[in-house]
């Protein structure tokens, strides 16, 4: 019998951080660059320490200039390396658009098949920190819009950990959204934890009554949500979609025709996001699965307010799941 | 507190072939005449190729295309002072450097023809697709500069861009960058004075674009860019001092863009018959063949053959091109990504 690897406590910025110390160390052509990721540890500290292990070639400050720093990514990544490109937040990712869809995105396609782009890039997202509306926004959904890139959202500590090397081994440009209020999530880590799949969503509880389809720091609430529900006899099953693009429709699908009942959590603005394309899909290959339409709890389509109560107003809450899910089950 | 001087900067301009065909021999590059002749021959060939590339356009057989003409001596000069390891990161006007490379013509008109799979370059070139979203290939080139230091490998990257992309904020990112890690990177800008409409006076209210370098504390050189050998010259000289430590340069090759900014613009509407005459007279090849003439090494004739030989090659490339099966619909799906998802697989399988 093999022994069992001791698990250990850890942060979700600990195993990001373990991540890339991890790639740095198995592979030469890997580096991070960004903004204030070297001296001082990243903007939300997740490279603390690795300019000391790796020095300033491998954990390089850049200029203030995100479109040079993500162009150059796709540069390095064309001459060989392997590199990964934090951008503070993806507000800022913004000024990089250009770089990552005109060009990390089209240059296989517009070289004929000549060139893939080996890019990491990592960036916070989302609402909760009181940081108002140039830095609060979740734009994962239109990133997964874009035909040529990955889009991957770990939710959970393991996939923290284990998405990054599996991002560095796909040839195509792969984005990891990391919200800023998961950093200081902690958990159990297996002490063998590594590499994980970034194809396939995973079913986090087991219900009979709805499926609640979510990503990113909303599944913790979903999740918070469904043990809340449980006690009122309502038993929810909730699946993090872990991976915006490509979706995996066959594990919501497959869910919702044991369930009858959809419920999509997204931090997102309502029209033309993530959950629009998901409920989409669900009309598309599920209807006669379903017993009432599909609901969406979405942000309010407002910049996301400064002031606490404000914010916690527009975006998902617990609260607002449970009344959501009981209304569905009640309905039909 | 007296007021002082921090820094003074001088913008040096470098013309080494007059329009009389005459050089100036303390700075003429060290080049055979079997080099010469070449450098002849491939500018040949890249007019060659330009003037049938409009003509194909103009008969369906080609879509929009961006002329050379004019700017050869830009492109062929500064090509010719490569080395095989180093790297081109073009925009989308250096059909001339592609062509002095030895990139395969048929592969350039069947990209101009629509069809990416042109933009495969041979394996034994470093050479990125052209790039159309203007100024965007700048921080790639920063980048592979970047890789290259990493890599302790020799290569210095070309980058090439026109006078409209130093307007954009790539630009300035791209050369600040380059700057700062003092990469192995040479920025050449053809300003051939107009971006469509725009003329230089609206694009910069700088008298040049090389000193835009002096911002970014890398140096920046404005040659004659119809002078081929001053080209060549600030080229070989920007790619040894990179090669040996010394950091980016900043080239400005002042040309002009002689024909409409692609085949379906009419300069005609936004600027004067005068002002592209003027430029006419300053043709880059008519002045290599003063000063071959001048070293006996062209007449008539020679100019004759040359032309005639490189008409031939395009017309074994134009024969290449269209018979080149057309791309499946499917194709078009291939090369999103490594893998296809599930869903681009049903759509491919629809279309
Ligand atoms: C970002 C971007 N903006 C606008 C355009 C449309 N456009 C194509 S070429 C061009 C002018 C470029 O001028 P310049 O950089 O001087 O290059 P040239 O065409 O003269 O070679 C413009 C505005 C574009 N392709 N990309
Ligand atoms: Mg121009």
């Amino acid at each position: 019998m093999s022994e069992q690897p001791e698990a250990r406590i850890t942060t979700y910025r600990e195993a990001v951080r373990e991540a890339i110390r991890e790639a740095l160390m198995k592979d030469e052509r890997v580096f991070l660059m960004g903004e204030d990721v070297g001296h001082y540890g990243g903007c939300y500290a997740v490279s603390k320490g690795l300019l000391a292990e790796f020095g300033p070639e491998r954990i390089r400050d850049t200029p203030l200039s995100e479109s040079a720093f993500v162009g150059a990514g796709i540069g390095a990544a064309l001459g060989g390396m392997r590199p990964i490109v934090e951008v503070m937040t993806v507000n800022f990712s913004l000024l990089a658009l250009d770089q990552i869809l005109n060009n990390a995105a089209t240059l296989l396609h517009m070289s004929g098949g000549q060139f893939n782009v080996p890019l990491v890039i990592r960036m916070a997202t989302g609402a909760g920190k009181q940081l108002a509306a140039q830095h609060a926004h979740s734009l994962e959904g239109w990133y997964a819009h874009i035909p040529g890139i990955r889009v991957l959202s770990p939710a959970t500590i393991e996939d923290a950990r284990g998405m990054l090397w599996s991002a560095l081994l796909n040839p195509d440009p792969v984005i990891i959204f990391e919200n800023n209020t998961l950093y200081n999530l902690e958990g159990e880590l297996p002490a063998d934890a590594g590499a994980v799949d970034i194809d396939r969503a995973r079913v986090l509880r087991h219900g009979e009554a709805l499926t609640i389809i979510t990503y990113s720091a909303s599944l913790h609430k979903s999740l918070e949500a469904a043990e809340r529900l449980a006690l009122e006899g309502i038993e929810a099953e909730v699946i993090d979609l872990r991976t915006l693009r490509p979706l995996d429709d066959a594990t919501y699908l497959a869910s919702i025709a044991k369930t009858h009942r959809a419920l999509i959590v997204d931090e997102g603005w309502r029209s033309g996001s993530i959950s629009a394309e998901i409920s989409a899909r669900i009309m598309e290959q599920a209807f006669y699965d379903l017993d009432l339409p599909v609901s969406r709890l979405c942000s309010a389509e407002v910049p996301i307010p400064y002031a606490k109560h404000l914010e916690d107003a527009a975006i998902p809450q617990v609260d607002s799941i449970m009344a959501e899910a009981r209304r569905m089950v009640r309905h039909g | 507190m007296p007021e002082t001087t921090l820094a003074s900067h001088a913008i040096h301009r470098l013309e080494i072939l007059g329009e009389d065909g005459d050089v100036d021999k303390a700075l003429m590059p060290e080049l055979s005449d079997e080099r010469i002749v070449r450098m002849y021959e491939m500018m040949v060939l890249a007019r060659s190729f330009d003037e049938r590339a409009v003509t194909l356009q103009r008969e369906g057989r080609l879509g929009t295309y961006p002329p050379i003409l004019g700017q050869e001596a830009a492109q062929v000069g500064s090509a010719s002072a490569l080395l095989p390891c180093d790297w081109v990161v073009p925009s989308f006007r250096e059909m001339g450097v592609h062509i002095t490379l030895g990139y395969p013509i048929h592969r350039l008109f069947q990209y101009w023809g629509g069809d990416e799979r042109g933009q495969r370059g041979p394996e034994s070139l470093n050479i990125l697709p052209i790039c159309v979203a203007v100024g965007t290939q700048i921080p790639h080139g920063v980048g592979i500069a970047m890789a290259a230091r990493y890599r302790r490998d020799p290569a210095v990257v070309c980058t090439y861009f026109g006078d409209g992309a130093t307007s954009k904020g790539d630009f300035h990112e791209g050369l600040n960058m380059a700057g700062v890690f003092k990469l192995p990177a040479v920025f050449i800008c053809q300003n051939n004075q107009w971006a469509i409409s725009v003329p230089l006076k609206q694009q910069t209210a700088a008298a040049t674009i090389a000193q835009k370098g002096v911002a970014y504390g890398i140096d920046g050189i404005q040659v004659d860019g119809n002078d081929i050998f001053a080209v060549y010259r600030a080229t070989s000289d920007a790619l040894a001092k990179a090669r040996s430590g010394g950091g980016p340069t900043l080239i400005e090759c002042l040309t002009y863009r002689i024909a409409d900014h692609t085949t379906a613009d009419d300069a005609g509407r936004y600027r004067t018959p005068d002002e592209v005459a003027t430029w006419r007279r300053k043709d880059p090849l008519l002045r290599l063949e003063r000063f071959m003439a001048g070293r006996g090494l062209w007449d008539d004739d020679v100019g004759r053959r040359v032309r005639e030989e490189a008409v031939a090659e395009i017309d074994r490339a134009v024969l290449a091109m269209e018979s080149a099966p057309q791309p499946e619909a499917e194709e078009m799906f291939t090369n999103t990504g490594a893998t296809l998802s599930r869903r681009q697989i049903r759509q491919m399988e629809v279309i």
